[in-house]
């Protein structure tokens, strides 16, 4: 199977503060790869640096073979990236929404238009394409920014948080399109999330980020069974590698980030 | 060069659509030099400050429309911390876009943001009998400067967000950098009559020159021997500023 990802000692230190510390991991074609960690555990940086919006400080990464540190335009064609806050324009339509990230990839225009289309039908959107996106349910809008990320057919997807502020009927959209997407098109997908069953659920491939460093990793079945205990769950491994509670997720930054969006979408 | 013109041409179609949904901002832009040019010229004008020269409402026109310019401009950069705080400045700078498309696209907006403002300005002064030069040239010149001096504003608005970050800071720089702006420049008063400090400020004031170009064209009967020089000025400014945005654009997400 193809190496879509694969990095090197990537790391990445603000001052003394070691962000990321020599993270070697590869991701394989189809694969749905999480990255799972407490806050500050590095995902976010770890994140940044594979989408080419921070430099590393040492070590590199490979998008299908290209460098992100050598050649950071190329990368740029290859991936796609999904912010963890809703992010699309509320006052343009869904459609247009497409048309203009269509654009902005080189999509040619005719060709374009189909894609628009397809990924319309294909994340259930077609109905309230014409609308303006702040009219859309949370659920809607994520499913609105993947089908956007994957108009260019990226080799890989990244998807921060893809369900944070979400509602219980958006989560549920949005793990059953990502599943989806896996199926019709076999994408490759990197997944941060604080949701332990997201992970579980979704992903073919689990990674633990404990301060900075990669702590353990494996399939959900493969972790669960490493702690040799009967029905163990995977926030039990969560807590196990990473030795912190999962109840102390969120800190008041993301909290207030979340409620801005909401609020800014009515 | 293809690629960051389509580029810049797609961020710029972003935000005009964005207008066309909304246009709610465009027509209150155009309260504030309607107020200046019906109050504060009406009753300036009585006062004959230009000594006969010419009609102080007609000396006034041409600095009101900078102003506007100035300060649809001036308070852009807070849109790129919205925007970063949203996500969407990430999303976009993942997206294989040069990072000059991306602020020149912005900075045209403004542009366009200001040619509604420039056509009320036009049919007041029109009503208000200023002697006003419609050769389609002249009309044409004063569009290239509002355009420019949209640019030049609104990226070095841009510059500042990328550095001070937050909303609270850069609101209390914009306040800060607007009126020194507006008073160093030859928009209500003629330079003649500045002491001389204020002669050097405004000699170093990218409006003087905006102000300088719009006088020109945009009244009859004025000298044209400088225009090709401060568009000129103007437009060095504006890619040198690009430039510099360009590269520091990337800050703002840190």
């Amino acid at each position: 199977m193809a190496i879509v990802v694969q990095t090197e000692q990537l790391s990445k230190r603000f001052g003394d503060f070691i962000a990321v510390d020599s993270l070697n991991i590869t991701i394989n074609e189809g694969e749905i790869y999480s990255l799972l960690g407490p806050n500050g555990a590095g995902k976010s940086t770890a994140i940044k640096m594979l989408t080419t919006l921070l430099k590393p400080s040492s070590g590199d990464a490979w998008i299908d073979g290209i460098s992100i540190a050598k050649s950071p335009f190329k990368v740029r064609s290859l991936i796609g990236y999904v912010p963890q806050m809703l992010s699309a324009e509320g006052t343009l339509t869904g459609y247009e929404n497409l048309l203009l990230f269509a654009k902005l990839y080189d999509i040619p225009s005719k060709e374009g238009k189909q894609r628009i289309n397809q990924a319309l039908a294909f994340m259930s959107l077609q109905e309230a394409a014409h609308k303006p996106v702040k009219t859309y349910s949370g659920g809607m809008i994520r499913r609105l920014e993947i089908a956007q990320s994957m108009l260019h057919r990226p080799k890989v997807l990244f998807l921060d948080e893809p369900t944070t502020g979400l509602d219980p009927i958006g989560v549920k959209s949005v793990w059953e399109h990502i599943l989806e997407l896996k199926k019709e098109f076999g994408t490759t997908i990197l997944l941060t999330t604080h949701i332990m069953e997201e992970a579980d659920k979704l992903s073919t491939h689990i990674a633990f980020l404990s301060r900075g460093k990669l702590v353990a990793s494996g399939t959900p079945a493969e972790l669960k069974n490493s702690l040799n205990k009967a029905g163990a769950t995977m926030e039990d491994v969560f807590i196990y590698y990473t030795k912190e509670s999962v109840d102390s997720q969120r800190d008041f930054h993301e909290v207030a980030a979340e409620r801005k969006t909401t609020s800014r979408l009515g | 060069m293809i690629r960051f013109i389509l580029k810049t041409f797609v961020i710029t179609e972003l935000e005009i659509r964005k207008i066309f949904h909304d246009p709610t901002e465009i027509v209150l832009r155009t309260v504030q030099p309607t107020l200046w040019l019906l109050i504060f010229g009406q009753v300036f004008q009585k006062m004959h400050p230009m000594n006969g020269s010419m009609p102080y409402i007609d000396f006034m026109t041409p600095g009101i429309l900078a102003q506007s310019v100035l300060f649809i401009s001036i308070f852009y950069g807070i849109a790129v911390i919205w925007e970063r705080d949203l996500g969407l400045t990430q999303k976009f700078l993942v997206t294989p876009t040069p990072r000059t498309a991306l602020v020149l696209g912005k900075a045209l907006s403004a542009g366009i943001r200001s040619i509604p403002v420039m056509t009320i300005i036009y049919m007041l002064a029109f009503l208000l009998k200023v002697k006003l030069n419609l050769a389609i040239t002249e009309i044409f010149t004063v569009l290239l400067a509002v355009v420019m001096a949209s640019v030049l504003f609104s990226t070095f608005s841009l510059i500042i967000a990328c550095l001070v970050k937050t909303r609270e800071r850069f609101m209390g720089i914009g306040q800060v950098l607007t009126m020194p702006l507006f008073f160093a420049s030859n928009a209500i008063y003629p330079i003649d009559i500045m002491p001389r400090w204020l002669q050097i400020l405004s000699h170093v004031n990218p409006l003087t020159y905006t102000i300088n170009v719009l006088r020109s064209s945009m009244l009859q009967n004025q000298s044209q021997a400088n225009v090709f020089r401060d568009l000129g000025i103007l437009m060095i400014l504006c890619v040198l500023l690009i430039i510099i945005g360009g590269a520091l654009y990337k800050r703002v997400i840190i």
